[in-house]
C-alpha cells in the first residue's frame, strides 16, 4: 500500500533522513520506532509533503513524493501530528467538521462514533478546542484525521505525556481504527503499545532503518533494544 | 460636549474605516506572513475606479463594481505575482509588493494626474441627517457607518457560520495541519487576498468621496494602516476592530484637543513655561501633535505588550 524507498530529507544543511525504507501492507499495523531525534517524524512529514522528500514514495502504485500535503490526504493518507495542532479557537465539534475533506460527506466514521468512542469529547463539543487538556487534546486530533476517512494514518507520538490510563484508551482507539480496515503507521518511543498492536515494527537510528522485524523478533534481540531504543 | 458628541461619531466613522482595510492586512499578514504594502494603494484604486465609474454609471453601480474589481486585481496580485517570489522568502515577497506601491502610484498618476479628483458626494445623500447644537451631521457619514457596520456583520458571519471561514480561522493558526487535513491552503490564501483588496477597494470607494481622491491618498492612509494592525494584534480581528475604532477616536479627538502636556501638569502643581528645559515641547497642543499619537501608542505597546492588543503571537 505504502511504499518508501531511499527517502532523504534535509532541514537547511542537516541531513535528516538518509536513505528510509519501509512498507506498510492494506490494513496492516507498523510500528516506527526509535529515539527522539533519528528522524521519525521527519519521516512522516516527508510522506505527508510537509517537508520536500527526496527519494521514492508510492501510495497505491502511485507516485506521491513531493505532491502538496492536501493532495497526499486526498489520496487516502491520514496524518497526526505529535504537536496534537487542534484549532484553538475552533470549538471541538468545529474542529472535527474540519476534518472532513468534503461538508456532509463521511466515510467510515462520523460524528456520533467519535462521540460514543470519547464521551468527554462529545461533552464539550461546543467548547473551544484550546480549553481541553492535553489528553483530550489527543483524542480529538486522532479522531479529526479519521473524519477525513484515510485508508492508512500516520501517527506521531499518540501516547507521549499522557497518563497511563490515557495511553490505555490510545491503544483501543488503535484498535479500533484497525478493525475498521485501516492501516496505520505508529511512531513511537516507548514499547509497550507498539509491542501489543503491530505486526511489524521498523527501529530507526540516525537517520535511516537499522531493524525490521515482529514483536517477536525485537523481544528476542536485545542488543537491539539496548543499543537502538532503551533510553 | 457639543464638540464630543459629534466628534465621537466622526472617529466611529472613521475607526470603521481603518476597520475596513486594517482586517484584510491583518488576515493576509496572520495567514499568509505577508506584509502587503499594497494594500492601501488598492484603497486608492477603489477611490479612483469609484469617481469614473461614477461619472459614467453613477454612485450606486460605482458602489459595488468598483470593489469587486479590486477584488479581481487583488486575486491577480496573489496568483501571479506572491505566488511565484514566494519560494524566495518573505523579504522577496516584502519587496514585491512595496514594487507594487510605486507601479500602482505612478500608474495612477498617469491616468487621472496629480491633482485631486472632483469625486464628490451622491446628491442623494448630500443632506444633514441630523443636528445637535447647531452642528450637522451629514447623512453620508451615516452611510459609511450603515456600510462598514454591514461589512463587518458580513465577514462575522462568513468567518463563523461558513466552512470557508472556518478553515480560514484554522489556517491563521495552523496552516500546514490544514493542507494535511485535506483542504487547498494556496485557494484559501488566494480568497483571502481577493476578499481583502475587496474591502480596501470598498474603503476607497466609501472614503474617496469624504477625504479626498488624490494620488497621495495610499501614503496618507498606509502608515496608519498598519500601525492598527500591529496594535491590534496579529491573528486577532476582535483585537483589529478594538485598535481601529480607538485610533479613529484617538486622531478625531487629537485634532480637537487644545490642552497640553504644560496643562495636564498644572493641577499637579507644577507649572512650565516655554523657557524652562523641554518647556517647548510641554507647551506644545496636542492638537498639533495629533498625527504623531497614534504612533506613540503603537511604541508604547510594543514595549509593554509585544504581541499586541490581542495578537496570538508575537510580533
Amino acid at each position: 500500500m505504502l511504499e518508501v524507498r531511499d527517502l532523504h530529507a534535509f532541514y537547511g544543511k542537516s541531513h535528516i533522513l538518509q536513505g528510509v525504507d519501509l512498507s506498510v501492507g492494506e490494513g496492516e499495523i507498523v510500528s516506527l520506532l526509535g529515539r527522539n531525534g533519528v528522524g521519525r517524524s521527519t519521516t512522516c512529514k516527508a510522506i505527508m509533503g510537509l517537508v520536500e522528500p527526496v527519494g521514492t514514495v508510492r501510495y497505491r502504485g502511485r507516485d506521491i513524493a513531493g505532491l502538496r500535503a492536501n493532495l497526499v490526504a486526498k489520496a487516502g493518507i491520514g496524518y497526526v501530528p505529535e504537536d496534537r495542532q487542534v484549532f484553538p479557537t475552533l470549538t471541538v465539534r468545529q474542529n472535527l467538521m474540519l476534518g472532513l475533506k468534503r461538508a456532509g460527506r463521511f466515510g467510515r466514521w462520523n460524528f456520533d462514533d467519535v462521540f460514543k468512542l470519547f464521551p468527554n469529547l462529545a461533552e464539550r463539543q461546543h467548547n473551544a478546542a484550546g480549553v481541553l487538556s492535553g489528553g483530550e487534546q489527543q483524542m480529538l486530533t486522532m479522531c479529526r484525521t479519521l473524519m477525513g476517512d484515510p485508508d492508512l494514518i500516520l501517527i506521531d507520538e499518540p501516547t507521549e505525556g499522557l497518563a497511563p490510563m490515557l495511553v490505555e484508551q490510545v491503544g483501543r482507539l488503535l484498535e479500533e481504527i484497525a478493525r475498521r480496515g485501516v492501516a496505520i503507521l505508529l511512531v513511537e518511543q516507548k514499547l509497550t503499545i507498539a509491542m501489543r498492536i503491530s505486526r511489524r515494527l521498523y527501529v530507526m537510528g540516525h537517520g535511516r532503518i537499522v531493524f525490521e522485524g515482529t514483536p517477536a523478533d525485537i523481544d528476542a534481540r536485545a542488543d537491539i533494544r539496548r543499543e537502538w531504543l532503551e533510553v | 460636549m457639543q464638540i464630543g458628541l459629534i466628534s465621537l461619531l466622526d472617529g466611529l466613522v472613521y475607526g470603521m474605516l481603518l476597520f475596513m482595510l486594517a482586517s484584510g492586512l491583518t488576515l493576509i499578514l496572520s495567514m499568509m506572513g505577508v506584509l502587503n504594502f499594497a494594500h492601501a494603494s488598492v484603497y486608492m484604486l477603489g477611490a479612483y475606479f469609484a469617481y469614473e465609474l461614477s461619472r459614467w454609471v453613477g454612485f450606486w453601480p460605482a458602489l459595488i463594481i468598483a470593489p469587486l474589481l479590486c477584488g479581481a486585481i487583488g486575486a491577480a496580485i496573489e496568483v501571479w505575482g506572491l505566488r511565484r517570489v514566494h519560494h524566495n522568502g518573505h523579504i522577496a515577497e516584502l519587496l514585491f509588493t512595496f514594487g507594487l506601491v510605486f507601479i500602482i502610484g505612478r500608474a495612477v498618476q498617469m491616468a487621472w494626474g496629480m491633482l485631486p479628483m472632483p469625486y464628490r458626494v451622491p446628491a442623494s445623500l448630500d443632506f444633514p441627517l441630523f443636528s445637535l447644537y447647531g452642528e450637522n451631521f451629514p447623512a453620508y457619514r451615516g452611510f459609511m457607518l450603515l456600510i462598514s457596520a454591514l461589512m463587518l456583520l458580513t465577514i462575522w458571519l462568513l468567518l463563523k457560520k461558513t466552512r470557508i471561514g472556518l478553515i480560514i480561522q484554522a489556517a491563521l493558526t495552523h496552516p500546514s495541519m490544514v493542507s494535511a487535513l485535506g483542504h487547498d491552503v494556496p485557494s484559501v490564501f488566494t480568497i483571502v487576498f481577493a476578499g481583502g483588496s475587496l474591502l480596501a477597494g470598498l474603503a476607497g470607494v466609501i472614503a474617496g468621496n469624504y477625504l479626498t481622491t488624490e494620488s497621495s491618498m495610499a501614503d496618507a492612509m498606509g502608515p496608519i494602516v498598519f500601525v492598527v494592525v500591529i496594535f491590534g494584534g496579529l491573528g486577532s480581528l476582535a483585537g483589529c476592530f478594538i485598535a481601529s475604532i480607538l485610533m479613529g477616536m484617538v486622531q478625531t479627538f487629537s485634532v480637537v484637543m487644545e490642552w497640553s502636556f504644560a496643562d495636564m501638569l498644572r493641577p499637579l502643581g507644577i507649572s512650565v513655561s516655554a523657557d524652562d528645559l523641554l518647556g517647548e515641547i510641554l507647551t506644545i497642543s496636542i492638537s498639533r501633535i495629533g498625527p504623531l499619537v497614534p504612533y506613540v501608542l503603537l511604541i508604547v505597546i510594543l514595549l509593554f505588550r509585544p504581541r499586541g492588543l490581542m495578537g496570538t503571537r508575537e510580533t
